[in-house]
């Protein structure tokens, strides 16, 4: 029983891989907007400060090896009218973070939501995406 | 395999609805709305609602519906305005409200050859232009002053003004600055010392409407935050127009006849709200140590190139 809800929990972070586009203070341009992945974690430092607030935390990946992630939102200004706080994490708490990543393929992403572990979820910033744009196209102008 | 019906009716089918809640748009925009803190003897989330609050951490009260605005005091703009449509109205990531840079036609100034190179010259970190956190050559970024009029055009939230009888003084939000509109008769300076924030000086043109002319803005600052460039004969009219007790309407017309062939609106009638003169302003300061700290766990990473295949790690 154990067995079918690990597969399963494996599934569901499957399934949750969709189309969320965000910006904020630094674009996206570093970031696949494509898709969002979801990870399990334990916060290790939530940094509360300008431009953007950062979520430190430590994930196993499939061969047992931790992963130390930072995991970006905007500034604290905007976050906190979105219910987020310098008290929201503590090193040790266990998190579920869905993410854009970067294109790079390093463990950096960029929040769209955390669960905490009391079951309370906290938004990230979401906005449209953007077309391909070059200013020097005169269709543009 | 005779596992999998149940298995489906327990995992699958509602993570495949909490997918599908995830994709609707009602969804995403009930998800960005500000949520309650939970007290610390409450184990599950409450249901979200729209309270938010000041610098102080006081509730803002939300605008009573259908109650008509007493009118103002002539020549009278003071109070703590926010914007009116949310503090999100002012951020203004991808540029001047009224021209964002979002990759859609007709949303360019009406450059001149000049102001274009100029303008293909600056680096933004944000919008449809934008490059990774490292590339980018916006001097706010690194916590330089946005300087005048780009103070308006990024991070317009709550403002303070305060009038004297010889000024209007200015208070923004973002990064606690300030500036200084004369109002006591005297002339624009000619060939002043560039400045962050120029000078500024202000005429009531009726009694519910100051129009303001600035000049002297160092030409190191950018008009917004999509890069649009200016040079050093920038001037700069706004008009604050006092609709009501409650609301100001804030127009920016942008006019270099060295970058742009023509006078372009910036923010058009931008609304603002007033708040309770006890609204107590938030802090959002841009730091520079606090930069660094980003840059050392997340921009300098994400600004970089692909490992290569030899050294690249799996992190899922």
């Amino acid at each position: 029983m154990k067995r079918d809800f690990l597969m399963f929990l494996g599934f569901a972070i499957g399934i949750l891989i969709i189309s969320v586009p965000l910006s904020a203070h630094h674009g996206n341009a570093a970031y696949d907007t494509e898709k969002t992945i979801t990870l399990k974690g334990t916060v290790t430092q939530w940094f509360w400060a300008n431009p953007h607030c950062v979520l430190e935390m430590d994930v196993k990946d499939e061969k047992g090896q931790i992963v130390h992630w930072g995991a970006e939102t905007e500034n604290p200004t905007t976050m906190s009218h979105q219910g987020w706080a310098k008290t929201s994490f503590k090193p040790g708490d266990e998190v579920t973070v869905t993410m854009i990543t970067v294109k790079n393929g390093k463990p950096i992403g960029r929040i769209t939501e955390v669960v905490l572990p009391n079951g309370q979820k906290l938004a990230g910033r979401i906005v449209a995406p953007l077309p391909a744009y070059n200013p020097q196209d005169p269709a543009k102008q | 395999m005779d596992k999998l019906p149940a298995m489906l009716k327990r995992f699958v089918v509602p993570e495949l609805l909490l997918a599908g809640l995830m994709l609707s748009p009602l969804a995403r925009a009930q998800s960005a709305q500000p949520q309650p803190e939970i007290p610390k003897n409450q184990k599950s989330a409450p249901a979200a609602a729209s309270v938010d609050y000041d610098g102080w951490g006081r509730p803002i009260p939300e605008p009573a519906k259908d109650q008509k605005s007493t009118p103002a005091l002539p020549h009278d703009i003071s109070g703590t305005w926010d914007p009116a449509n949310g503090h999100e109205d002012g951020g203004q990531f991808l540029g001047a409200k009224t021209l964002p840079v979002d990759g859609k036609p007709g949303h360019e100034p009406p450059y001149t050859p000049e102001g274009f190179q100029a303008y293909l010259r600056t680096k933004p970190s944000n919008g449809a232009r934008s490059v990774p956190p490292t590339e980018t050559n916006d001097p706010e970024i690194i916590c330089d002053p946005q300087g005048f009029p780009r103070e308006n055009l990024f991070q317009l939230r709550t403002t303070q003004i305060v009038q004297t009888p010889v000024s209007v003084v200015i208070l923004y939000e973002f990064d606690r600055v300030w500036r200084v509109i004369w109002t006591d008769g005297r002339e624009l300076p000619k060939d002043a010392e560039p400045r962050w924030y120029g000078y500024s000086v202000g005429k009531w043109v009726d009694d519910y409407t100051l129009v303001v002319e600035s000049n002297g803005t160092d030409d190191k600052t950018w008009v917004d935050h999509a890069g649009r460039p200016h040079s050093a004969d920038l001037r700069v009219e706004e008009r604050f127009h006092r609709v009501d007790h409650d609301h100001l309407e804030w127009t920016v017309l942008i006019d270099d006849p060295k970058m742009y062939t023509k006078p372009w609106l910036a923010m058009d009638k931008f609304p603002m709200r007033l708040q309770p003169a006890d609204f107590d302003v938030r802090e959002l300061i841009c730091s520079p140590s606090e930069y660094t700290e980003y840059n050392k766990v997340v921009g300098t990473g994400a600004s970089e190139a692909a490992d290569p295949p030899a050294n690249k790690k799996d992190h899922q």
